[in-house]
C-alpha cells in the first residue's frame, strides 16, 4: 500500500490533483475578480476621512427622533415581519405537504411543490419586495407579502423534511382504525412534526425581522422607510438611532426565540 | 537525540529518570480535596499499577503529573524540575517529556493513523511545517517503524475512526512512545477493551516500555491485571495512598482496606 | 425527548382550552396586523389584476442590453467572490476566538459581540455605511458581504467548535504541542468539514446578496436592476430576474460539487 515508508504524504496522487484543481480554480477567480472588480483607489486613501465625519455626524445620535419618527415604523417593521410570517405559514403547509414524498404519493406533483419551493428562495427578498411594490403599490402590504413569499421556500422545504422523518408508526395504527385522511394528519404527523415546526417558524421570525428592516429601502414598508430618508438628508445622526433601534430589536428577537426554543424542543 | 537535560536540577540520591511527587494536594471544589497528601516516588523502569476504587482520585494523579489537571498544592519533580511551577513553553516542554495513554484512546478521528502518531511529535514542530504535515523524515521513519511494532502497518492511511477499541489503543500507546518520553502515564488504559485485548495492551505496553527503559505509571481497577504485568502497587483509598510495595506482598487485607467490604473478595 | 413528546400526545388528546385560546388570539392579531398595515382582501384583488399587467409587460424579456446585463452580472460574481474569501479568512480566528471550550470569558466576550453585531445588520444596511465610507462601487459591496460572512460564518464556526470531543484535544495538549499545533491537529480536523460546508453555503449567500446591494450602490447589478424598475423596463428587469436565478442555480450545484471534494 505504501510505495516507501519513508516518505508519507496526505493524500493520494488523485486526491491531489483534485484539490489542487480545486484551489488553482479558487485562486484564479480571485485574481480574475480582483483585477477586474473597479475599485477606485482614490475613494479609498479618502475612507478614514470619511469615517471620521460618519462617525462625529452620527454624535450625538438624535434620540428625540425615536419617539416622532423611528417608534411607528419600528412596530410597522415588527407586523410585516410577524405577518409575513403567519402567512408564508399558511402558504408553506400546503407544498410542503406536496412536496413530503411519503404523504403525497405523486412524483409530478413532488416536483411542482420543490419548484415552487426552490423559486421562492432563488429570489431574494428584496427582489419580492420591488416585485410587490410594483403590484400593490409602496407601502407595508408589498413588504408583508415579499416577506412570506420569500420565507416559502424556506419554511416549505424544512416542513417536508421534517414531515419525511416522522415515524410510520403512529400513522398506520390511524389508518389501520380506519380514521379519515384529516385525523391521521392531526393525531398521526401534527404531534411529531410540532416541535420542529414551532422551531422552523420561530426561526424564520428571526431572519424576517431582520430582512424586514431593508425592505423600506425600496419602498416596502418598515423602518428602512425612515432609513431611506434620514440617508438622503444626510441626517446621520438619525440614521445612527434608527441603526441602534433595529440592533436592539434583532437582538432582542434572538433572545425572544431562543428562550422560547428551549421551551419548545 | 533529544537526551538529557544538562540543565536540570538533578538531587542527590535520585536517579535521572525518576518522578518525585510530594504533599500533593488536589481540591475541585474549595474544602474538598481529591487528592491528600500524596507522597510517591518513582525510579528507574518497570510498571507502577495504582489501584483502588472509582472516584478515589487516580485519574486525577496522573493528570495531576502532566498538569492536564492543576494541582492545587505540593511539589511533582520530573528529573529533578519541579512541573508545578512551569508555565507555557517550559510547561510544554516538560510536557513532551511525559508519554500519556488514555482511557478512550483520544485518537483524533478524523486524521489517519500515522497522523495520530505523528501528533507525538507536536511539541517538537512548528506550526507551519505541522499544518503542511511536514514533519523531519526520522519522525516519520520512526512512526512506521513503530506502526510496524504494533502491528498496524497496513492501517496507516486510514482513518483512525475505522480502527477496532484494541487497534485504537495500540495506536495510543504508539503515539505516547512517539514522543520519546521519560515517563509513560496510562489512565485506565484497558478499561474500554475486552478482557483478552486488554492483556494484549498491557504486554505491548511492557515491551516497548521495557526496550526502551521508559518507567510506566498505570491507573488500573482490574486488580488481577495489575498484579500481573506491575513490579510495583499502589492502593489508593479516600484521596491517600494506603499501601505501597510488590504485588506479592498485596494481601486481601490490604484489597479490603482499599476497596472496602470484602463479599467481592470470594 | 421521547418521554416529553408522548407526554405532549397525551396532553393533545383532550380539548386544551389554553392552546384554543391561543388559536383566537393568533387570528384576532392577523385581523389587527392586517388592518394596521393596510393588508386588505380589496387590495389584493386589485393587486391581481395589477399583478397581470406587470407579468404582460415582463414578456417578452428585453435583450437589447446583454453587455450591460452581462458586465454587471460579472461584478456581482467578483463581489460575490472576494468577500466570501476575505471573509472566510477573516471568520477563521473570529470563529475560534469565540469559542467558549477554549477560550477564555474576557477573549470570547468581545468576540461574540463582534459577531453579533456584525450578523444583526443585514448586509444592504452594512452596504450603505460602506458607500458613505469608501464611496459608490464594488468595493462597498465587497466589505459589507465580508462583514456578513463574518456574521454567518464566525458564528456556526465558533458553534462547531463548542461541540467538538475535548478529549482528542486533551490528547494533543498532553503531547507538549504549542497552541497552534493544538488547533490544526486536535480542533481543526474534528471541524473542517462542517466549516468547508459553512463557507460553500455562504458563497451562494453571498452572490445571492451581491445582486443586492446595488440596491445602495454598491456595486453588481442591483442597481442596475432598481433602476430599470424605477423606470418601469419590466421586460428588462425579466431579463435581469432570469439572469439572477441562473447564475444562482449554478452556483448552489457548483457549491455541492465543493463540499464533496473536500469532505
Amino acid at each position: 500500500m505504501i510505495a516507501s515508508q519513508e516518505q508519507w504524504v496526505r493524500f493520494t496522487p488523485r486526491q491531489r490533483l483534485v484539490r489542487f484543481s480545486w484551489y488553482f480554480g479558487i485562486v484564479a477567480a480571485l485574481v480574475f475578480s480582483a483585477r477586474n472588480v473597479e475599485i477606485i483607489p482614490e475613494f479609498l486613501y479618502d475612507a478614514p476621512e470619511q469615517v471620521a465625519d460618519l462617525v462625529s455626524r452620527m454624535w450625538p445620535v438624535a434620540w428625540d427622533y425615536y419617539p416622532t419618527s423611528v417608534h411607528a415604523v419600528m412596530i410597522e417593521t415588527l407586523h410585516i415581519a410577524t405577518l409575513g410570517t403567519i402567512i408564508t405559514i399558511l402558504l408553506a403547509v400546503p407544498v410542503g405537504f406536496l412536496a413530503a414524498r411519503n404523504i403525497t404519493r405523486s412524483t409530478t406533483l413532488n416536483y411542482l411543490a420543490k419548484l415552487i419551493l426552490v423559486s421562492s428562495r432563488s429570489v431574494n427578498s428584496m427582489v419580492w419586495a420591488l416585485l410587490f411594490v410594483a403590484v400593490f403599490g409602496p407601502g407595508a402590504m408589498a413588504g408583508t407579502m415579499a416577506i412570506a413569499f420569500r420565507s416559502i421556500g424556506f419554511v416549505g422545504k424544512l416542513l417536508a423534511e421534517a414531515l419525511e422523518e416522522a415515524h410510520p408508526g403512529p400513522i398506520e395504527a390511524l389508518q389501520a382504525a380506519g380514521a379519515p385522511w384529516i385525523s391521521t394528519v392531526t393525531k398521526g404527523y401534527w404531534p411529531q412534526i410540532q416541535p420542529a415546526f414551532w422551531s422552523i417558524a420561530l426561526f424564520r421570525w428571526d431572519i424576517n425581522v431582520r430582512e424586514s428592516a431593508v425592505l423600506g429601502l425600496v419602498g416596502a414598508g418598515g423602518i428602512g422607510t425612515a432609513l431611506d430618508a434620514s440617508m438622503s438628508l444626510f441626517d446621520w445622526d438619525r440614521v445612527a438611532v434608527i441603526l441602534i433601534s433595529i440592533f436592539t430589536v434583532v437582538m432582542l428577537a434572538e433572545v425572544v426565540v431562543t428562550q422560547l426554543r428551549k421551551r419548545i424542543i | 537525540m533529544h537526551g538529557l537535560r544538562t540543565d536540570t536540577k538533578v538531587e542527590s540520591g535520585q536517579n535521572a529518570r525518576s518522578l518525585v511527587i510530594r504533599h500533593l494536594d488536589k481540591e475541585y471544589v474549595r474544602g474538598v480535596p481529591v487528592l491528600r497528601d500524596i507522597n510517591l516516588e518513582i525510579a528507574g523502569q518497570g510498571m507502577t499499577a495504582i489501584i483502588g476504587p472509582s472516584g478515589t482520585g487516580k485519574s486525577t494523579l496522573i493528570r495531576c503529573i502532566n498538569r492536564l489537571v492543576e494541582p492545587t498544592r505540593g511539589e511533582i519533580l520530573l528529573d529533578g524540575q519541579d512541573l508545578v511551577k512551569l508555565h507555557g513553553k517550559a510547561l510544554r516542554e516538560a510536557r513532551r517529556r511525559v508519554g500519556m495513554v488514555f482511557q478512550e484512546f483520544n485518537l483524533v478521528e478524523r486524521l489517519t493513523v500515522i497522523e495520530n502518531l505523528l501528533c507525538g511529535r507536536l511539541g517538537y514542530v512548528h506550526p507551519f511545517p505541522a499544518w503542511l504535515r511536514r514533519f523531519p523524515e526520522q519522525d516519520v521513519a520512526r512512526a512506521f517503524e513503530l506502526l510496524e511494532v504494533v502491528g498496524l502497518k497496513e492501517f496507516a492511511i486510514q482513518r483512525a475512526d475505522a480502527l477496532s477499541g484494541g487497534q485504537r489503543q495500540r495506536v495510543g500507546i504508539a503515539r505516547a512512545v512517539m514522543q520519546e518520553p521519560r515517563i509513560l502515564l496510562a489512565d485506565e488504559p484497558t478499561s474500554s477493551l475486552d478482557p483478552k485485548t486488554s492483556v494484549e495492551i498491557m504486554e505491548l505496553m511492557t515491551q516497548l516500555a521495557g526496550e526502551r527503559g521508559i518507567p510506566v505509571v498505570v491507573n488500573i481497577h482490574d486488580v488481577h491485571l495489575g498484579r500481573r504485568f506491575a513490579q510495583r502497587i499502589i492502593g489508593m483509598s479516600g484521596g491517600g495512598i494506603v499501601f505501597d510495595g510488590p504485588p506479592d506482598e498485596l494481601r486481601d487485607e490490604h484489597l479490603k482496606l482499599i476497596y472496602g467490604g470484602e463479599n467481592w473478595l470470594q | 425527548m421521547s418521554e416529553a413528546r408522548s407526554g405532549r400526545m397525551v396532553a393533545l388528546g383532550r380539548p386544551n382550552w389554553l392552546v384554543r385560546a391561543g388559536w383566537v388570539a393568533l387570528g384576532v392579531y392577523v385581523v389587527y396586523a392586517g388592518s394596521l398595515l393596510n393588508v386588505t382582501w380589496d387590495r389584493f384583488v386589485i393587486g391581481l389584476a395589477h399583478g397581470a399587467e406587470f407579468i404582460g409587460r415582463m414578456f417578452p424579456p428585453n435583450v437589447s442590453r446583454l453587455e450591460l446585463l452581462f458586465s454587471d452580472m460579472t461584478e456581482s460574481l467578483e463581489i460575490a467572490i472576494i468577500a466570501t474569501f476575505f471573509g472566510v479568512i477573516l471568520s477563521l480566528p473570529v470563529g475560534l476566538l469565540a469559542a467558549r471550550n477554549l477560550m477564555p470569558v474576557w477573549v470570547t466576550w468581545p468576540a461574540r459581540l463582534f459577531i453579533a453585531v456584525c450578523r444583526s445588520f443585514h448586509p444592504v444596511i452594512v452596504a450603505i455605511l460602506f458607500v458613505k465610507a469608501v464611496g459608490f462601487g464594488a468595493l462597498a459591496g465587497i466589505l459589507a458581504l465580508i462583514v456578513a460572512s463574518i456574521g454567518f460564518i464566525g458564528k456556526l464556526f465558533a458553534e462547531a467548535i463548542e461541540e467538538i470531543s475535548l478529549k482528542q484535544v486533551e490528547a494533543v495538549r498532553a503531547s507538549g504541542a504549542p497552541f497552534m499545533n493544538v488547533i490544526t491537529f486536535g480542533v481543526l480536523p474534528q471541524v473542517l468539514a462542517r466549516f468547508i460546508g459553512f463557507c460553500t453555503y455562504q458563497l451562494d449567500s453571498n452572490l445571492r446578496n451581491s445582486t443586492m446591494v446595488g440596491i445602495v450602490g454598491a456595486g453588481g447589478i442591483g442597481g442596475t436592476l432598481f433602476a430599470a424598475f424605477q423606470r418601469f423596463d419590466y421586460d428588462f428587469v425579466c431579463t435581469i430576474l432570469i439572469a439572477i436565478i441562473a447564475v444562482i442555480m449554478v452556483a448552489e450545484v457548483g457549491t455541492q460539487r465543493l463540499r464533496q471534494v473536500f469532505q
